[in-house]
C-alpha cells in the first residue's frame, strides 16, 4: 500500500498534490493528474482525497476488456496505452475514483506509485510507504 | 509565449444576444502578459468614458496570466468593469479556484457584456458557455444558498469556480461584491452591482486542461524550488500561522488600528479580537486558494443556539482577515470576537464589500451621535458602538431600506455625507472607503492616488513602517508608492497574490516566464508595469476622475496615526509632487 491517507481533516484543498502527479506524469496542470481532491459538500466541509491504495488484486485490472493494465508485483497497475481503447471500465471499476482521465488524448491516467503527492504535501495528509 | 498556450484566447459572451465567440489576441498578452495588463486594455477597448456604471455596455472582465496554473501561488484573477461606486476603473482581484479555472478552460481572459432580460447564470466548461435560467435563484437569501443549488447542477466538482452575487449585488448596492467559493470575494469597487444590473446571478467556469512549458526539467527545478520556500520561509510564517489577522495586536500597540471611526486609536479589550485570540477561541479549519499550499484562509466555527429552541444550536464557518476585524470590529468600537463573526455572517449574506460596510456604519453612528441625522432617517434605528445588534439591523437596511437616507448610503459614504453633511469624518478616499492602516502618511496617500484607493495598490503601511525607524522626505515617500505600485503591476498581471511577493523577486519572475515562453529581462517588466500603471490612470482621468479635486478627510489629521500627528503642510507637498509625477507619466 504505497500512498495512504492518513488525515484528511488536514487538507487545505491547495491542490498542489495534483500538480506533483501532473509533474510524474510529465505534464504541467491537472489534466494528467489521477489524484483528486474534492470538497465534502462545500469548503466549510473540508476535503476528501481520492489516491490510488495500489490494491493488490485491482479490480480496474478485472476491468479492463482489452488486458492493457498490467498488475504490478507489489500491488497496483501498469498502463500499456497501446492496447487501451479509452472506453473508460477501468475509471468506472474503481470504488476509490482513483483514475484519473485525459480528455485530449481520452485514456486513463494511472498512479504510476510514486509517492510525490505524499512527498509535496506540506500537510501530513498523505504518507507514502514503500513495502 | 508558447505557441499552443491556449493564454491568447479571450472568451467574449454578450449576455443580450446570449452569443459567445473566442478571439485569439497574442497582441495583448504578448505586451501586457495578462491580468492587470490585459485587464486594462480589454477596458479601454470595450468602454466608453460615457458609458454608465449600471448599461449594459460596461463590460466585466476577468483575466490570468501566463504564470497561473503553472507555479504555486500564481492563484489570483483580476477583475476589471467602470466601478458604480466610483465612477472610473473597478479593479479587483480575488483567489479561490478562479484562476486554474479559467487558465485551464482554456483562456487567458473573459469579457461579458450585455444584459440578460431575466435573471441568469453563465456556465464556462472548457471551449462550451450555457446561459442558464435564474430566476428562481434571484432573491434568495439566507437558508437556501444558491451556490449549493447551483453546485448541485453544475459538473466540474474540485476544479471548478462558482461566483456569484447576494441580496446586494442584486439590489445595487454601489459596494457590493461577488463571491466565490463561499470565503473568497472580488470584494471591493462593486462588481456585485454591476453583476445585478445585468441580472447575472453567478458565473461558474470549469477545466482542466494542462499548460505547455518551454522546458520541462528546468520547469521541476523551479516549481520544487518556490514550493519549498513558500512553505518554510519566514516570509511566509504570518500568513501561516495566525494569518493576516496576527496584525491587529502589533498595529493596536503601535495606534495604527482605527477605532471607532478613527475618532481615537485607543480600544479597551482589543486583545479579544486579535488574531490570537480568533486562533484559540474559534479557529475551526484552514483552507487555500488552489495552487497555493500556503492555506492562509482561517475560518472561525460559530456556535449559535436557536433562541426559541433549546438543543438547536448549528454551527457556521466563516472566514476571517485583519480587515474585518478592522471594518467590522475595531471601527465600530466591537471587542467580542463572537460579535465580529456575527456581523461577517450578515456581510456575507448580504454579499456585500466588508471594508466599505464597516466604514459606512461607523460613519453613520458619529453622523448620527453628531445630530447630522436622527432617527427619522434611520427608521427608529440608534446606532451605539459596540452594539453588534443594531449593526446587524443596519446592514440589512443598507440593503433593503427604501427611505431616502438608505439609498444614499448605500451608495458610500462620500455620496451620503454630500447629502446630510459630515464630510470631515467621512473616511473615503476618491469615493472608496478607508482600508484598515492609520500608519502614517504613505497608507493615506497611497489610498488616495492609487489606482483602485486600496491597500493593496502600494502598501503604504510597509511604507509608514521603514518610516517610523528612519523619517523620509516627501520625496522619498512618493518614489516609494510610485515604484511600489508600478512593480506590483507585473505581480497582478501574472497573476501572483501580492502574499507571495517577496518570494517572487524580478529575478523569480524573470526566470518562471521564460517555462513559459516570455523572454523579459528586469528593465523591460519595470517598463511593462509603469505602462500598466499609466494605462489605468488614463483610463480613470477620461473616465473624469480629476486629481485636482483630491484632499485626504479632515480626520485624519486629528487623531494620531503610527508615525504621529500628520501635518498638512507635509501632505500637501506629498500630494502636489504625486500628481506632478503622476501627469509626467500619461
Amino acid at each position: 500500500m504505497p500512498v495512504f491517507i492518513k488525515d484528511s481533516e488536514k487538507c487545505v484543498g491547495c491542490l498542489v498534490c495534483m500538480f506533483a502527479c501532473a509533474r510524474a506524469h510529465k505534464a504541467a496542470g491537472v489534466e494528467s493528474s489521477c489524484i483528486k481532491v474534492r470538497s465534502q459538500g462545500g469548503i466549510s466541509r473540508g476535503f476528501s482525497v481520492f489516491v490510488c491504495r495500489g490494491c493488490e488484486d485491482p479490480p480496474c485490472a478485472r476491468a479492463c476488456p482489452e488486458d492493457a493494465l498490467i498488475v504490478r508485483k507489489n500491488g497496483g497497475v501498469l498502463l500499456n496505452e497501446a492496447k487501451c481503447t479509452g472506453c473508460g471500465y477501468c475509471a468506472c471499476a474503481c470504488i476509490l475514483d482513483a483514475i484519473g482521465w485525459n480528455t485530449v488524448i481520452n485514456k486513463p491516467i494511472i498512479c504510476i506509485q510514486c509517492g510525490e503527492c505524499s512527498k509535496n504535501c506540506h500537510y501530513g495528509v498523505l504518507e507514502f510507504k514503500r513495502e | 509565449m508558447i505557441d499552443r498556450d491556449p493564454l491568447k484566447n479571450v472568451l467574449y459572451i454578450d449576455l443580450t444576444k446570449k452569443r459567445f465567440w473566442i478571439e485569439e489576441r497574442r497582441d495583448l498578452f504578448l505586451k501586457y502578459l495578462g491580468g492587470s495588463g490585459v485587464a486594462i486594455k480589454l477596458l479601454e477597448e470595450n468602454c466608453s468614458a460615457d458609458t454608465d456604471p449600471f448599461s449594459p455596455d460596461n463590460p466585466v472582465i476577468f483575466a490570468v496570466g501566463p504564470l497561473n496554473g503553472v507555479f504555486p501561488i500564481a492563484s489570483k484573477t483580476v477583475a476589471m468593469f467602470k466601478s458604480p461606486h466610483t465612477g472610473n476603473l473597478g479593479e479587483s482581484h480575488a483567489g479561490g479556484r478562479s484562476a486554474l479555472a479559467l487558465r485551464m478552460a482554456g483562456y487567458g481572459a473573459i469579457v461579458i457584456k450585455g444584459k440578460s432580460e431575466k435573471p441568469c447564470y453563465i456556465a464556462i466548461h472548457g471551449d462550451k458557455v450555457y446561459f442558464r435560467d435564474a430566476t428562481t435563484l434571484w432573491g434568495l437569501t439566507e437558508g437556501v444558498s444558491p451556490a449549493r443549488l447551483i453546485r448541485k447542477n453544475e459538473p466540474g466538482a474540485g476544479l471548478r469556480t462558482i461566483m456569484r452575487i447576494g441580496p446586494a449585488g442584486e439590489r445595487l448596492i454601489s459596494y457590493a461584491c461577488v463571491t466565490l467559493e463561499t470565503y473568497r470575494h472580488f470584494g471591493r469597487l462593486g462588481l456585485g452591482a454591476v453583476f445585478g444590473s445585468k441580472k447575472l446571478k453567478a458565473v461558474v467556469i470549469s477545466g482542466k486542461k494542462d499548460l505547455p512549458v518551454t522546458d520541462f526539467k528546468k520547469y521541476k527545478e523551479i516549481y520544487e524550488e518556490l514550493l519549498h520556500q513558500l512553505v518554510k520561509s519566514e516570509k511566509m510564517k504570518k500568513y501561516h500561522e495566525l494569518g493576516t489577522s496576527a496584525n491587529v495586536l502589533p498595529l493596536s500597540f503601535s495606534k495604527g488600528i482605527p477605532v471607532k471611526n478613527l475618532l481615537t486609536m485607543d480600544l479597551q479589550g482589543i486583545e479579544n479580537i486579535s488574531g490570537e485570540n480568533f486562533a484559540q477561541k474559534h479557529l475551526g479549519r484552514r483552507v487555500a486558494c488552489s495552487h497555493c499550499p500556503v492555506a492562509c484562509i482561517h475560518l472561525a466555527a460559530l456556535r449559535k443556539p436557536y433562541e426559541d429552541e433549546p438543543y438547536f444550536y448549528r454551527t457556521v464557518y466563516l472566514s476571517y482577515d485583519y480587515e474585518l476585524i478592522y471594518a467590522l470590529g475595531s471601527m465600530l468600537g466591537i471587542t467580542s470576537s463572537e460579535d465580529v463573526l456575527k456581523l461577517i455572517e450578515v456581510v456575507e449574506d448580504m454579499g456585500l464589500d466588508a471594508i466599505s460596510t464597516g466604514v459606512v456604519l461607523a460613519w453613520i453612528t458619529e453622523a448620527f451621535e453628531k445630530g447630522i441625522i436622527n432617527d427619522k432617517h434611520t427608521e427608529g434605528l440608534i446606532p451605539e458602538w459596540g452594539n453588534v445588534n443594531i449593526y446587524a439591523q443596519f446592514i440589512r437596511k443598507i440593503v433593503y431600506g427604501q427611505n431616502e437616507f438608505y439609498r444614499y448610503v448605500g451608495r458610500g459614504i462620500d455620496y451620503a455625507s454630500s447629502k446630510f453633511g459630515g464630510k470631515d469624518f467621512a473616511l473615503t478616499y476618491a469615493k472608496n472607503e478607508m482600508p484598515g492602516y492609520h500608519t502614517g502618511y504613505a497608507s493615506h496617500l497611497g489610498y488616495l492616488f492609487g489606482a483602485r484607493h486600496s491597500h493593496l495598490d502600494s502598501a503604504g503601511y510597509s511604507i509608514d513602517k521603514e518610516a517610523m525607524i528612519k523619517p523620509m522626505t516627501a520625496e522619498q515617500l512618493v518614489e516609494k508608492i510610485l515604484s511600489e505600485e508600478q512593480w506590483r503591476q507585473i505581480l497582478s498581471s501574472l497573476v501572483i497574490c501580492f502574499f507571495g511577493r517577496e518570494i517572487y523577486t524580478a529575478d523569480v519572475i524573470e526566470n518562471c516566464l521564460r517555462i513559459s515562453g516570455f523572454n523579459f529581462n528586469k528593465e523591460d517588466l519595470i517598463n511593462i508595469g509603469r505602462e500598466i500603471y499609466a494605462s489605468k490612470y488614463r483610463f480613470k482621468i477620461k473616465c473624469g476622475f480629476n486629481m485636482d479635486s483630491l484632499s485626504l478627510p479632515q480626520r485624519v489629521f486629528e487623531t494620531p496615526s503610527g508615525n504621529g500627528l500628520l501635518n498638512k503642510d507635509f501632505t500637501d507637498r506629498a500630494i502636489q509632487l504625486l500628481k506632478e509625477k503622476i501627469k509626467s507619466l500619461l
